[in-house]
């Protein structure tokens, strides 16, 4: 038996993190009908679907990957998107918000506007046409405060909606996922996860990434207090000047609303080490859609928002 | 048995309102530097407009709007720490009345439990209660944080007062781990840093007793392993394997394990996690195991090594009721425990718990937030054990059949306290 692998080392903080995710994950798709899994391509979700084929494996997914494509992604991160999902031979399905726009659905906020918001109808209708009952997110409760009071199996009435103040009770591991035709569940297994606990498990699981995570050369402008790369959705505007600089990004999100940061990290181990010290928070330093109000994200959860 | 790493420690905060629950753990996040300074600037910026000062730590965790305007704590905050000697999962629950699911929902899966009370005022009901039920949820080890001591001018015998007053309920309760601590939350004050104004205190500080706590995970057991069937995967080549937690104490190659309620008898012939082989697997870890014998096992079923469990349709239980109407004897409901769902009766209500005797007296109903004991019947058999040996196996939650909503949770049996 000796050259059988052995579970020699001591469970540490990242195993139970990841068992309680692949349980999470198992619960819901045996308690719903039609589960889905949110996927932008970014370093939480990419650990979703990691811990999701880990749940299920030998086999296939048991759910389709759905994209909320806002049309202002890097290309970096749809192509990283691509060959994720072409590697598993998943079943991606994308709902755009420029298609939600062309029907009328909602209003174009106009050139190179954020279009972050717009994503919740794109969302809640893909999941009305779909019949989902359940969607996974990568949402972590050390996120944000309106996060952090969310439950792991969070209830969406007939309308999408999020009612902070009549959570279901959750008590134990005994995630309840049933629900009335035309609600659903949005069910987050990264909820105990820290931004540290997602790196030191990206390295311990040598997965990939988008390239734009790691430190690289690129024209970025400053608004809005943060660094933005200058593209197809963020063009200088009068009095801005543009900059070479090296930057990585700590999220992934729209690219004009994502902020880079200054960084020579390019490896894992560089980037563990420099979250490890970071004096200011991850969508504090990246995110302007977050800046509009003390409670913007309770706000955008309350409509459907992820 | 095997006992999972300590390096991560579930707490739960309880209380009174007001006694200051929300702004211990926010002085304790700041304190330690969890914060991130954007944080620490919104938490400035919202006390400044709601003109409660400079920075109101309760504003930490109470992150909702309604929060805000009100200064109350309504519903859970997940909140985590690291030291480095310990990873802290910390769910700050509330301490209103009203809201008594959600503290239950944050003390459910805590190893241990951060009591905060107001020196000037006590032990209130509402901290009496939730004692109760974090006893009743077997949550065995308090730290208690005597908090406010500045308004007693520091004090020794206002402190010595709560703290035989502590004493006696935790014995009342059956608790076996008692710290209680002289704090100013506000101020600082022995919560990380040892206070110069409470010289005749000798013991840790709040982050202290939290780091040298030897509080056990709350999924280990004295009572043999289980594993309760998730989810039945298909192997390349036509086997099959079972899915679930390991609980109760660790899995291994080899293990004489009985799959119920079928009572067959087999072998535990691999185990994988995440599709990795391994020997063993210890408690909280997610597997799947080949069994050496052809079984028709699936999801809701049990494998358990022994003490085996009981496969009963019949329970006594004790339940804190949610439902926003009363519980009557002859209701129906569903119940969901480990991964199994039944329909359920309300056979008959045995009484409620009086929290301030810990009596139990008769009654018609349960009222939202009360505890009692009740007699059930599932259409379908349960694999139980007693919710003392095991939180997971001992434990179920009540499901309203038309709204799905959790209207109470249920423990097997009955605290030895009632």
């Amino acid at each position: 038996m000796t050259s059988a692998p052995l579970l020699a080392r001591a469970t540490d903080h990242l195993d139970l993190l990841e068992s309680h995710a692949i349980f999470i994950l198992r619960e819901v798709v045996a308690e719903c009908e039609r589960p889905v899994l949110l996927f932008s391509g970014g370093k939480d979700s990419a650990v979703l679907l990691h811990l999701a084929r880990k749940a299920f494996a030998p086999q296939s997914l048991p759910f389709p990957i759905l994209h909320i494509d806002t049309g202002q992604n890097f290309p970096e991160v749809l192509a990283f998107r691509d060959a994720t999902v072409a590697a598993i031979g998943g079943r991606l399905i994308v709902a755009s918000v420029q298609h939600s726009i062309d029907q009328g659905r909602v209003a174009d906020p106009g050139f190179s506007k954020s279009r972050n918001r717009l994503q919740t109808v794109t969302l809640l209708d893909a999941i009305t046409e779909h019949g989902f009952d359940a969607a996974f997110g990568g949402a972590r409760r050390d996120e944000d405060k309106a996060r952090a009071k969310e439950r792991i199996l969070s209830f969406r009435d007939g309308f999408g909606q999020w009612d902070p103040r009549q959570q279901r009770p959750e008590l134990w591991q005994l995630y309840q996922g049933k629900v009335n035709p035309g609600e659903h569940l949005r069910a987050f297994p990264l909820s105990d996860w820290t931004e540290l606990d997602i790196w030191q498990y990206i390295e311990r699981e040598h997965m990939a990434l988008p390239e734009i995570y790691f430190a690289h050369e690129r024209d970025v402008i400053f608004r809005d207090q943060m660094w933005l790369a200058v593209g197809p959705f963020v063009e200088p505007r009068p009095g801005e000047s543009v900059e070479r600089r090296v930057i990585r990004f700590r999220t992934v999100g729209d690219a004009n609303c994502t902020g880079a940061v200054d960084s020579t990290a390019s490896t894992l181990a560089q980037i563990i080490d420099e979250i490890s010290v970071a004096n200011v928070s991850e969508r504090g330093a990246t995110r302007a859609d977050d800046r509009f109000s003390e409670t913007a994200m309770e706000d955008r959860k309350r409509e459907g928002y992820f | 048995m095997e006992t999972i790493t300590k390096d991560l420690l579930r707490l739960a905060t309880i209380g009174s309102v007001d006694d200051g629950k929300s702004t211990l753990i926010g002085r304790l996040l700041v304190d330690t530097r969890q914060l991130f300074d954007d944080q620490l600037d919104a938490v400035a910026a919202a006390s400044e407009k709601r003109g409660v000062g400079d920075l109101d730590l309760s504003f930490v965790t109470d992150g909702l709007r309604a929060e805000r305007e009100q200064g109350i704590t309504i519903d859970v905050a997940y909140r985590y720490a690291a030291t480095p000697s310990r990873k802290f999962i910390i769910a700050d629950c509330p301490g209103h009345v009203q809201y008594t699911r959600n503290m239950a929902t944050g003390a459910s899966t805590a190893d241990l439990a951060l009591v905060v009370l107001d020196v000037a005022h006590g032990l209130k009901e509402q901290t009496r209660r939730h004692l109760c039920i974090a006893a009743l949820l077997g949550v065995s080890t308090l730290v208690v944080a005597v908090n406010k001591m500045d308004a007693v001018q520091w004090s020794e015998s206002a402190f010595r007062g709560v703290f035989d007053e502590v004493q006696t309920v935790a014995r009342e309760l059956d608790f076996a781990d008692v710290t209680t601590i002289p704090v100013c939350a506000l101020l600082g004050d022995n919560v990380v840093e040892s206070s110069t104004n409470t010289a005749w205190y000798e013991g840790p500080t709040v982050l202290e007793a939290l780091e040298s706590s030897q509080a056990g995970a709350w999924t280990t057991s004295r009572q043999g392993a289980r594993l309760a069937i998730q989810w039945v995967l298909r192997q390349p080549g036509g086997g099959r394997t079972y899915a679930g937690m390991v609980n109760g104490d660790v899995v291994r190659i080899g293990d004489v394990v009985t799959l119920l309620p079928a009572l067959v008898t087999t072998t535990i012939t691999s185990i994988s996690v995440g599709g990795a082989p391994v020997l063993e697997a210890g408690v909280g870890l997610s597997i799947d195991v080949a069994l050496a014998h052809e079984t028709d096992a699936g999801r809701g079923d049990l494998l358990a090594s022994s003490p085996l469990p009981t496969v009963t349709r019949d329970l006594d239980a004790t339940i804190c009721w949610f439902g926003d109407a009363p519980l009557r004897s002859g209701q129906r409901l569903r119940l969901k425990h480990t991964t199994k769902t039944t329909p359920v009766k309300i056979v008959s209500l045995n009484g409620v718990v009086d929290i301030a005797t810990l009596r139990i007296e008769p009654t018609e109903q349960f009222e939202t937030n009360e505890i009692g004991l009740v007699t059930l019947q599932t259409a379908d058999y349960l694999v139980v054990d007693d919710y003392r040996e095991n939180r997971v196996t001992g434990s179920f939650v009540l499901i309203d059949e038309v709204t799905n909503a959790t209207v109470a949770a249920g423990m097997v049996g009955r605290a030895a306290f009632l």
